[in-house]
């Protein structure tokens, strides 16, 4: 009874299918009022004066809070990706002095319903005295820019380097230098469900309860607590049904403050649901930046050197993330190559636009667009295939594990793998040699058919521990308590599949609970495809504390040697005897405090593990795509795409190629649909679905996905690597790729949107 | 604000409820009625997360008042199934074949797709594919909801035939 490897529908889904899933838009309260945030109308402009007299007298408005009525208000601190100089630029939860950004949060009102609550937020009079706004991170760090922060006066938040071996011989040993520039676009998460909340105060108590999605739950508890003063022990957090997370949900986000306090302040359980354009305004934003990168080869094609200057937008404040993005971007940069010099200048740069969080393989797409361009740049100008200048370069199974070199802020060592295995596998799959043909031929007949790589190594599994605690209850039921969340994900089956393997006991046996403070007490959350890494190896070391016990407890009753004592069904069975056994259910009446203190025995069957590591897997893969552009639109076509992804081993294949069929998607979307454009005042003009465009069923290709298990990880006991984010990362690498490859001329900017892609067709005309 | 009388028929059971005229029609369903499975994704008439039947035609409940709908006989997500303890075939194959992750936008795709195999009984890829794209997801990639939609089908087939 393997669960572990197969395809095992899952567990939460009867409930979603249904329609009776409970998402925090689904919670009602007795007694529940509705909130809705004043945001700013403008990118960057001085605070004069809030007059909300007029909404406060409104029919069923219960109240308004602005800045003043928050004494002692704090910032919202980073929980990681912390960079000297970053928390200058934290975000209050409302503006006091100034606002940096539209959207930027500068009342709340409370109303008994949510249409009296926006009819009020019409009648909060605000003014304004508007400063010049600063969009872009070249002009931000010029000279006489915009300044957003006093505490910043340059702009940049935060600068570091990184550095390994010796950049400046290698440029000097190399035959070729090739120079680019190249920037991504801004684009983001975007769950379906938009952020909401619910939180109620029960003054007599002195408790406040928080329903809301959230990725990590008990970092929000505890930057709660800190915020508002209260103690942990008088929170209770408890996470619905969360709509999609994509690493911009359930951040620690100015709301995640104001509707608990307005809970307290106003003594009313209060529902905050944020609408589509709130939230394309106020959601943490990611992926623009902007490279200035040299690569130095030999002529062979062997890269000696690569330098970067890397410009990361922050938006307009220093989120929960601190330079995660800007972080990952400079520690991936080298893919899996052999780039044994190495220097990075990373700028981490205040905008007026929307903050800037992680989404899906942060820094890391926009890396392997940046880096995956570079090759085959160098393999046009050599003349080779860019296949070729691959294989040169990737780094060989021998070499594992491999160290990069030193990081300031990130994890070095890849740990296992064979890059050329896997890429030649991939090659072999898609037909490369083949396609080629076909593509020579269609050129022939002025067709403009490309085909695009995109080689990538992932990270994930984060640590630095998780905590799992395995309950049977008097029933027989198992029930594990977890500290990741889910966001949609499916972890809650892939953990049962774990633990019903390691108790021999039916995957409907098994409960997960997880994200509720009151049931768990620690928690790391899920991010960074760590949950079943590191979620998945708390809870095997506990559900293996709990056989012991069950073993202890039935050889005691059965007097019986422990060793001839094996689980099987949902009990423990006498080998070779399987007639004398007792069920999970006898065994925990066993252990109920009664009998079990009277035989000496700790009561209940609980058992607790924690699972830590600073160490973190390394996924690799290849995306590959074929497209024809068409040259009187602008237009792509995806002929085929292919992913794979070694994950070092697999839980379940069907989740997995889940993750990377949707992964893929979103990776489409951000290379040709997706990005927040905003004026030159600052002003974002995709605020809505009709401008901001997610691929629907039109866009997303029949594409095939390989996942792999060729090279578990060592640094855990399952061997699992993480399987979030490899459909997504290399996309926009092997898309633009494939359109340089189509049109013959250098892709140097995402998104590929038909009037670049025009511009490139005219382009290759020229030349 | 005046309130106003409406009277509908949710799954085959008549409800009334007294609105203001400005209610939307999804905030009648779940905030009067229950009917929490229609969800809101954008209230811009964009996504199809609120996708729901209105005399057995999808119609997005963000962009109608409830008023609209008096007399009329809608059906929700909770409405598929024929038994709470059984599944629809469309319900049964998103199931078998991962079509859902978050869960966010299924209701809206079932109902989109269970009217869809009620106009078309064999849909082609592209049709599915076509019917379905004013529904957003952002969690598979569409190639298992389009792969389910077509067993869902063959399902619904071979029961007309029996």
């Amino acid at each position: 009874m393997a669960y572990i490897g197969s395809r095992v529908k899952r567990k939460e889904d009867v409930r979603l299918l249904r329609g009776i899933g409970k998402y925090v838009g689904d919670i009602h309260r007795p007694g529940m009022a509705h909130a809705a945030i004043l945001r700013s109308t403008h990118a960057h402009a001085r605070l004069v004066r809030i007059d909300a007299e007029a909404a406060r007298k409104l029919p069923g408005v219960i109240g308004v809070l602005t800045a003043a009525d928050i004494p002692g208000m704090k910032t919202i601190p980073m929980r990681t990706g912390v960079i000297p100089g970053l928390a200058r630029s934290q975000q209050a939860p409302l503006a006091t002095t100034k606002v940096r950004y539209v959207g930027d949060p500068v009342a709340v009102v409370v109303a008994e319903n949510r249409y009296l609550a926006e009819d009020a937020l019409e009648m909060v009079d605000v003014e304004y005295e508007p400063l010049s706004a600063v969009v872009d991170t070249y002009r931000s760090i010029q000279p006489g820019a915009p300044q957003l922060h006093e505490s910043t006066p340059d702009n940049v938040a935060a600068n570091f380097q990184v550095e390994v071996g010796d950049v400046a011989a290698a440029f000097a040993a190399s035959d070729l230098v090739i120079e680019e520039r190249f920037r991504t676009n801004r684009h983001a998460a975007v769950p379906l469900e938009n952020r909401g909340l619910v939180a109620e105060w029960d003054e007599g108590r002195g408790f406040l309860t928080v329903w809301g999605p959230t990725k990590m739950t008990h970092t929000n508890w505890r930057i709660l607590s800190e915020l508002t003063g209260l103690p942990q022990s008088c929170i209770q957090f408890i996470e619905p049904e969360v709509g999609g997370g994509f690493g911009a949900r359930g951040e620690f986000y100015p709301e995640d403050f104001l509707i608990p306090f307005a809970a307290m302040h106003f003594r009313k359980p209060i529902c905050w649901l944020e609408d589509r354009a709130e939230n394309l305004k106020a959601m943490n934003q990611s992926r623009e930046q902007k490279y200035r990168i040299k690569v130095g080869v030999k002529n062979d094609g062997t890269i000696l050197a690569m330098e970067a200057e890397i410009l990361f937008d922050m938006g307009a404040y220093t989120r929960t993330h601190g330079g995660v993005p800007a972080i990952a971007a400079s520690a991936m940069l080298r893919g899996p190559y052999r780039i044994k010099n190495y220097r990075a200048d990373v700028f981490c740069v205040l905008t007026n636009k929307t903050p800037v969080g992680t989404y899906r393989s942060p820094g890391r797409y926009e890396a392997n667009f940046v880096r995956e361009r570079l090759v085959d740049m160098i393999a046009r100008r050599l003349k080779k295939d860019p296949a070729d200048v691959r294989r040169r370069n990737l780094i060989r199974r021998e070499e594992m594990p491999y160290d990069l070199g030193k990081h300031p802020f990130h994890y070095m060592v890849y740990d296992t793998g064979d890059f050329i295995s896997q890429f030649e596998g991939a090659l072999e799959r898609f037909g490369y040699e083949k396609l080629k043909t076909a593509r020579a031929e269609a050129q022939k007949e002025g067709r403009a058919l490309g085909i695009g790589i995109g080689c990538f190594v992932e990270t994930s599994g984060i640590g630095p521990w998780e905590y799992a605690r395995v309950e049977i209850d008097t029933a027989g039921k198992v029930v594990l308590y977890s500290g990741c969340n889910s966001v949609g994900q499916g972890i809650a089956t892939a953990l049962s599949q774990i633990v019903a393997d390691e108790l021999q006991c039916s995957i409907d046996d098994v409960r997960v609970v997880h994200g509720d403070t009151a049931k768990v007490p620690y928690g790391n959350g899920s991010n960074a495809s760590r949950s079943t890494v590191m979620a998945g190896s708390a809870a095997v070391g506990a559900a293996q504390k709990v056989k012991e016990k069950l073993i202890h407890l039935a050889s005691a009753n059965l007097e019986i040697d422990p060793a001839d004592l094996i689980l099987s069904g949902g009990r423990v069975v006498v080998r070779g005897a399987p007639e004398r056994s007792l069920s999970f259910a006898e065994l925990a009446r066993l252990a109920l405090p009664g009998p079990a203190l009277k035989s000496g025995i700790k009561p209940g069957i609980s058992e607790e593990n924690f699972f830590a590591t600073d160490k973190r897997p390394f996924p690799y893969g290849v995306h590959l795509a074929a497209v024809e552009v068409d040259k009187e639109t602008g237009k792509l076509r995806i002929l085929d795409y292919l992913v794979t992804e070694d994950v070092g081993r697999k839980i379940n294949p069907m989740i997995i190629e889940g993750q990377m069929a949707g992964g893929l998607a979103q990776g489409i979307g951000g290379a040709i649909l997706e990005e927040f454009v905003y004026n030159e005042d600052g002003q974002p003009l995709a605020t809505s679905f009709m401008d901001y465009l997610v691929p629907t069923a039109m866009e997303m290709p029949r594409a095939q996905f390989v996942s792999t298990e060729e090279f578990p990880t060592p640094h855990n006991p399952l061997g699992v690597k993480g399987a979030g984010e490899g459909g997504i990362t290399a996309a926009g690498a092997a898309l633009a790729n494939a359109v340089s490859n189509a049109l013959g001329v250098e892709v140097t900017k995402l998104p590929l949107k038909p009037d670049y892609v025009l511009e490139l067709v005219r382009q290759a005309r020229g030349n | 604000m005046k309130q106003r009388e409406v009277r509908v028929t949710v799954n085959g059971r008549e409800y009334r409820g007294s609105v203001e005229p400005r209610k939307l029609l999804t905030d009648f369903l779940r905030d009067d009625l229950g009917f929490t499975g229609t969800h809101v994704g954008c209230e811009q008439g964009v996504c199809g997360a609120c996708t729901i039947l209105l005399n057995g035609e999808p119609v997005r409940s963000c962009l109608l008042f409830a008023v609209q709908a008096d007399g009329a006989s809608l059906k929700t997500v909770e409405g598929l199934a024929p038994r709470p303890d059984q599944l629809h075939p469309l319900q049964e194959k998103f199931w078998e074949l991962h079509a859902l992750q978050c869960g966010f936008c299924t209701p809206g795709i079932l109902l989109t797709a269970e009217a869809l195999l009620r106009e078309i009984p064999e849909p082609s890829e592209s049709e599915i594919r076509e019917w379905i794209s004013g529904n957003l997801c952002r969690c598979t990639g569409y190639v298992n909801i389009v792969s389910a939609i077509q067993e869902a089908a063959k399902v619904l087939r071979r029961k007309q035939e029996t």
